[in-house]
């Protein structure tokens, strides 16, 4: 897998999150993605900055285009020194938030994306990587 | 390190007649007057005027700026830089009209030969010093005006973009536009709650065609904005959800409790069914011009 394309943004505020959308959706249409695809990619991309910025104190999104076997897609990772998650398996079931949401953002994006991956150490932060495939 | 500024006051003071033109011609050279936004005589007095204040500052206020013998020079770079944040100057346009003052007073530095080199060294870099600090100063103010610009202009599109609208008796639309950020929320809340108020309406529709990402945040927003509208006695019918979105909220699996209609049309036509009221043709649609006749009758 090569990677063509790299950028970083730092999610510190609300206007980040709609920056990070901003992002995707120009990363999406160099990958070719559909309207559907795109659609889906930004919003997952959307819940995770806002979970980056929320839940994780701010942090900073990686957006990659990537391309394997004449395939081309969209990886993003989204990484906080925030307080990190406790019980992994309970924060990817519906419903489940500590905070005020609707409990529904990191199953969604799992469900929004070709590819999912999370990592999290409760005191030393999260990383969740996602990626959406043409 | 203090240093006697007082010889460089006395040079630009008795120099101003070289300074002057030589400083005016290099910032023309830089491009100043090319984008007609401000005229060689404004440029002319500004630069005069600068000079002035400049060998104030610099016979009282030795080599620091922030002296505050260099108030005035730094209020009057403090407008200049304003306005020209204002009239669309770019940042180094703005800058140059203090980094181009630097050669003609080198030029005057260099010429006089009452001064030895290295009092001549010397004060070329206590000068130096001074006018890139001033140059910074004018880059700050630049950069502060071009935010406060930005800031306004985030106000205005917030005002701007919630309108509510009131379609037929007791039908009030509600077309949102961009993102739903909470801040963006209230604001439409209050909006439509006053209206609904106000026209006694009994249903709003809330159109969703301009929003490009519905998220759970998005999502519960709207939620509540049904919540509190139902609360205040009118019913809230959720229209211009797109393909794609629609989709997207499946998988993310949120549910609009709310009826939701594909257009704003639909969601109007449905409206007016539960306020008793009917859109009906009155008589057959007559053909709208003459041009679709004409190739009829040339396909006969």
């Amino acid at each position: 897998m090569t990677t063509l394309k790299t950028e970083r943004l730092d999610i510190r505020s609300s206007d980040d999150v709609v920056r990070v959308r901003q992002l995707t959706r120009t990363m999406a249409l160099a990958a070719g993605l559909g309207l559907v695809d795109q659609t889906k990619i930004i919003t997952a991309a959307s819940e995770l900055a806002r979970n980056t910025l929320d839940y994780g104190g701010g942090g900073f999104v990686l957006a990659e285009l990537v391309e394997a076997s004449a395939r081309r897609g969209l990886r993003l990772t989204f990484e906080d020194k925030g307080p990190g998650i406790p019980d992994v398996e309970a924060a990817m079931k519906d419903g489940f938030t500590s905070g005020k949401g609707m409990g529904l953002g990191l199953g969604g994006a799992k469900r929004l994306s070709n590819e999912f991956s999370i990592h999290s150490q409760p005191g030393e932060g999260t990383k969740v990587v996602i990626a959406r495939w043409k | 390190m203090a240093v006697n500024t007082g010889n460089v006051a006395e040079l630009v003071g008795s120099n101003e007649q070289t300074i002057l033109p030589e400083w005016i011609e290099l910032q023309k050279k830089a491009g100043s007057l090319q984008t007609g936004r401000i005229t060689e005589n404004e440029l002319a007095s500004q630069s005069r005027e600068f000079l002035h204040l400049l060998r104030d500052g610099l016979s009282r206020g030795g080599s620091e700026v922030s002296n505050s013998a260099y108030g005035p020079a730094k209020q009057m770079l403090a407008d200049v830089s304003r306005s020209r944040a204002l009239q669309g100057f770019s940042p180094s346009e703005t800058a140059t009209f203090v980094f181009s003052l630097k050669q003609p007073i080198f030029n005057v530095l260099n010429r006089n030969t009452t001064l030895s080199p290295a009092q001549a060294a010397e004060l070329t870099w206590s000068v130096t010093l001074l006018l890139d600090e001033l140059g910074l100063y004018t880059l700050e103010v630049f950069q502060k005006s071009r935010e406060e610009v930005i800031v306004r202009q985030q106000r205005e599109i917030a005002e701007l973009s919630t309108p509510v609208v009131k379609l037929w008796d007791g039908i009030l639309a509600l077309p949102l536009i961009g993102t739903l950020d909470s801040q963006r929320t209230q604001v439409v809340m209050e909006n439509l709650l006053q209206t609904v108020v106000e026209t006694e309406a009994e249903i709003a529709i809330i159109d969703i065609t301009g929003v490009p990402t519905v998220d759970t945040l998005t999502a519960q927003h709207l939620l509540k904005t049904v919540a509190a509208a139902r609360l205040m006695g009118a019913d809230c019918i959720i229209s211009g959800i797109r393909p794609q979105i629609a989709q997207t909220m499946v998988h993310l699996g949120v549910e609009l409790n709310v009826i939701s209609k594909a257009t704003l049309a639909d969601a109007l036509a449905l409206a007016l069914e539960r306020t008793g009221r009917a859109v009906t043709r009155l008589k057959k649609a007559t053909p709208a011009s003459g041009q679709n006749k004409m190739s009829a009758e040339k396909g006969q």
